[in-house]
């Protein structure tokens, strides 16, 4: 009875790649990190995403005027004072945004966080347990996914009365999870029979180290951009929230700036400034995590890049198309039946010829 | 069948669920909101009317949780949700199935423009991967990412006014009447145009992109190749192989993410005073109307549901796969 060689022979290179030093595994690391940033996309949205970061924490500092501060410049057009121009009240429409920077920001990653948690929980448990336990978290996921989010958070925020930032971050967290929750799952469940994992299964871990060091490093990408994904989502329904008043009035966001400016006439005032400017940072925003977002689907599956130039000219002035998949056809190419030309022809695509080679 | 069978289960379970988050919602509210809205209706509440509050609010001391949970029910099946607070003494159900119609026409027929058309343009834009097409990515990212209700705001800002040919507000002329003739139908429509634009200008994108994307994957498949190989047009090649194979996924995302959608058009009715089911619920939150708000809610994952059980029925149609099964 021999033994398989095959299956030494897969033992030993794989403890010949565990035995390196850990240098070599860091070098490669950081050279894929620099390839996501340089994703044009990835790139533009990071530093897109790193100046409202920025206005987040020193926003409230720098703000030339508090918030709320009435002055007697009231409806005033931008100017050298008010950068952004003034509200019915006299308040600085610049200041406002910049104060609501923070709230924004927070609620988006307050709720992405506790959404990704949750569906990394719930995703990941599903997918890798499989069975009945899979079954009853996938309906409780499709339950949530079908049920329509926005109206939900809506109704339960109204319930609570003036409610706090993080109180509206846990509710839209705790609501919105369940698309992650089932990309992930089937990933999971695509990861599961990989031979790694019934390696580690194998060798005696415990299911949550499976789960913990074998299956979440493969799943950092959809993690990722689900939580991307999920921060858009939550800055959306937090400022919907402000624009139809049910938050606290307190605290000001950029849906807070939009709530008055509906509600004193701003539109028939023709007070351009004191919605455009918030509106633009809300799509500015989405903008830079959905870059953020397709640099990472890009970085996963490099198929959906945007094509470079894909229309070559030829020396004869025919332009082909090239596409993934195949090769272009060219009239000019020999054909059999028609006008049959030397194949030395430099205008004909190159073509392939059969070598011979030797047994 | 069978397949059709397991959604329908699937979606009583959710419109159960549903029904019951709806029913725990109210216990949250701290204190004693029936006590607070008799007093701020002084009067004007009738004893029916307040027994039928406490038994949505569950301050029903005598009854436990569960004969509440029952009583809830039987309301519901009698198609009694209420009184409504705003509009005493009207029952919630009379003002939902009065703004249910023009929310169903404006958004489900945008709905539907929208997802076509979304689907259409994605098809050449993963198609033509590389030409003018790509010119779209970034216009439509820069788009969905608009909130619906401040590209309203734009609209109305932009294109009404005096004078103008876009009413910036309402559902139909005031001096009209609802009724199926050669005035109000004009009107009724020449308002809908703004925000039917606005929802279709903010949900087309996403479309586009999905579809992109999918055509993008399938177009390197080998079945493709094969089709080129074969000598078929360009066209027929995009059109019957491609096209058809990238659309099943996104007819599934069109019955996912139309939760998502609906929670946005209900915006676009607020900004312009549509006379729909958001507006009501701007209404009902003004006025911490909770029957009302409860009712609307109700109302829309039904409605969701419904709209979910017919794409499922489009993709059994259109995957001959699910039907095999038999």
């Amino acid at each position: 009875m021999t033994i398989p060689t095959s299956s030494i022979e897969q033992v030993i290179p794989g403890e010949g790649s565990m035995a390196q030093p850990e240098t070599g595994k860091r070098g490669k690391a950081k050279r894929q990190r620099f390839r996501f940033v340089s994703n044009r996309k990835a790139a533009t949205g990071l530093v897109m995403l790193a100046i409202y970061l920025l206005f987040a924490i020193i926003g409230p500092w720098v703000a030339p005027y508090a918030p709320d501060a009435r002055s007697n410049d009231l409806i005033q057009s931008p100017s050298g004072a008010h950068w952004l121009g003034t509200t019915h009240l006299g308040q600085d429409v610049f200041s406002q945004l910049l104060v609501g920077t923070r709230s924004v920001i927070f609620v988006g990653f307050f709720a992405g966080i506790i959404a990704t948690m949750l569906s990394v929980l719930i995703g990941v448990t599903a997918g890798y347990l499989g069975g009945k336990a899979d079954e009853g978290l996938s309906a409780l996921s499709n339950v949530f996914l079908v049920i329509p989010a926005l109206p939900l958070i809506i109704i339960i925020t109204s319930t609570l009365e003036n409610a706090e930032d993080w109180l509206i971050a846990l509710v839209i967290g705790l609501t919105s999870w369940s698309w992650n929750a089932r990309v992930l799952r089937a990933q999971t469940l695509s990861l599961r029979r990989r031979d790694f994992v019934d390696a580690s299964r194998a060798t005696g871990e415990k299911t949550w180290r499976v789960i913990v060091f074998e299956l979440m490093p493969n799943l950092t990408a959809v993690i990722a951009s689900g939580f991307v994904g999920t921060v858009i989502f939550a800055v959306l329904s937090e400022i919907t929230l402000a624009f139809i008043g049910v938050t606290s009035s307190t605290t000001w966001n950029w849906g807070t700036i939009l709530f008055w400016a509906q509600g004193q006439q701003a539109l028939a005032q023709e007070a351009w400034w004191w919605f455009i400017p918030a509106g633009l940072a809300i799509a500015l925003l989405g903008t830079a995590l959905s870059l953020i977002n397709f640099g990472i689907d890009e970085f996963v599956s490099p198929r959906l890049r945007s094509a470079g130039k894909t229309k070559i000219k030829t020396i004869d002035g025919r332009t082909v198309r090239m596409r993934i998949g195949f090769t272009p056809v060219l009239s000019n190419s020999p054909e059999p039946h028609t006008h049959a030309r030397p194949l030395a022809d430099p205008g004909a695509a190159t073509p392939v010829v059969k070598k011979e080679v030797a047994p | 069948m069978k397949y059709l069978l397991q959604r329908i289960a699937f979606y009583l379970f959710t419109a159960w669920a549903a029904i019951t988050l709806n029913f725990f919602i109210p216990r949250m509210v701290p204190g004693d909101p029936v006590q607070a809205l008799i007093t701020k209706y002084q009067g004007q509440l009738s004893t029916q009317a307040i027994d039928s509050l406490y038994v949505l609010f569950g301050l029903d001391k005598d009854k436990g949780l569960w004969q509440e949970y029952l009583d809830y029910w039987g309301q519901l099946f009698h198609g009694d949700l209420g009184l409504s607070f705003t509009f005493f003494p009207t029952p919630v159900s009379e003002i939902i199935s009065s703004s249910l119609p023009w929310t169903l026409l404006l958004v489900g027929i945008t709905t539907i423009i929208s997802f076509f058309l979304g689907t259409g343009l994605g098809v050449l834009a993963g198609w033509r991967r590389g030409s003018w097409a790509d010119g779209l990515l970034p216009v439509t990212t820069f788009l969905s990412s608009v909130p619906y209700f401040w590209l309203g705001i734009i609209a109305i800002y932009l294109l009404t006014g005096p004078g103008s040919f876009f009413p910036s507000s309402g559902g139909f002329d005031n001096g009209l009447v609802p009724a199926f003739d050669q005035y109000f139908i004009p009107s009724a429509l020449r308002h809908s145009v703004l925000p039917a634009l606005t929802i279709l200008i903010s949900s087309v994108s996403g479309w586009i992109l999905s579809m992109r994307n999918m055509m993008v994957t399938v177009s390197s498949e080998d079945y493709i190749t094969v089709a080129h190989a074969k000598g078929l047009t360009d066209r027929r090649v995009a059109m019957s192989y491609a096209a058809r194979n990238a659309l099943l996924p996104n007819v599934s995302g069109f019955a996912l993410s139309l939760g998502f959608i609906v929670g946005g058009t209900l915006l676009v009715e607020i900004v312009f005073s549509y006379p729909g089911i958001g507006f009501q619920l701007f209404q009902a939150l003004g006025a911490q109307d909770y029957p009302l708000m409860q009712g609307i809610f109700l109302i829309i994952t039904i409605s969701v549901l419904v709209a979910n059980l017919i794409a499922d029925v489009a993709y059994l149609l259109l995957d001959p796969r699910t039907r095999k099964e038999g």
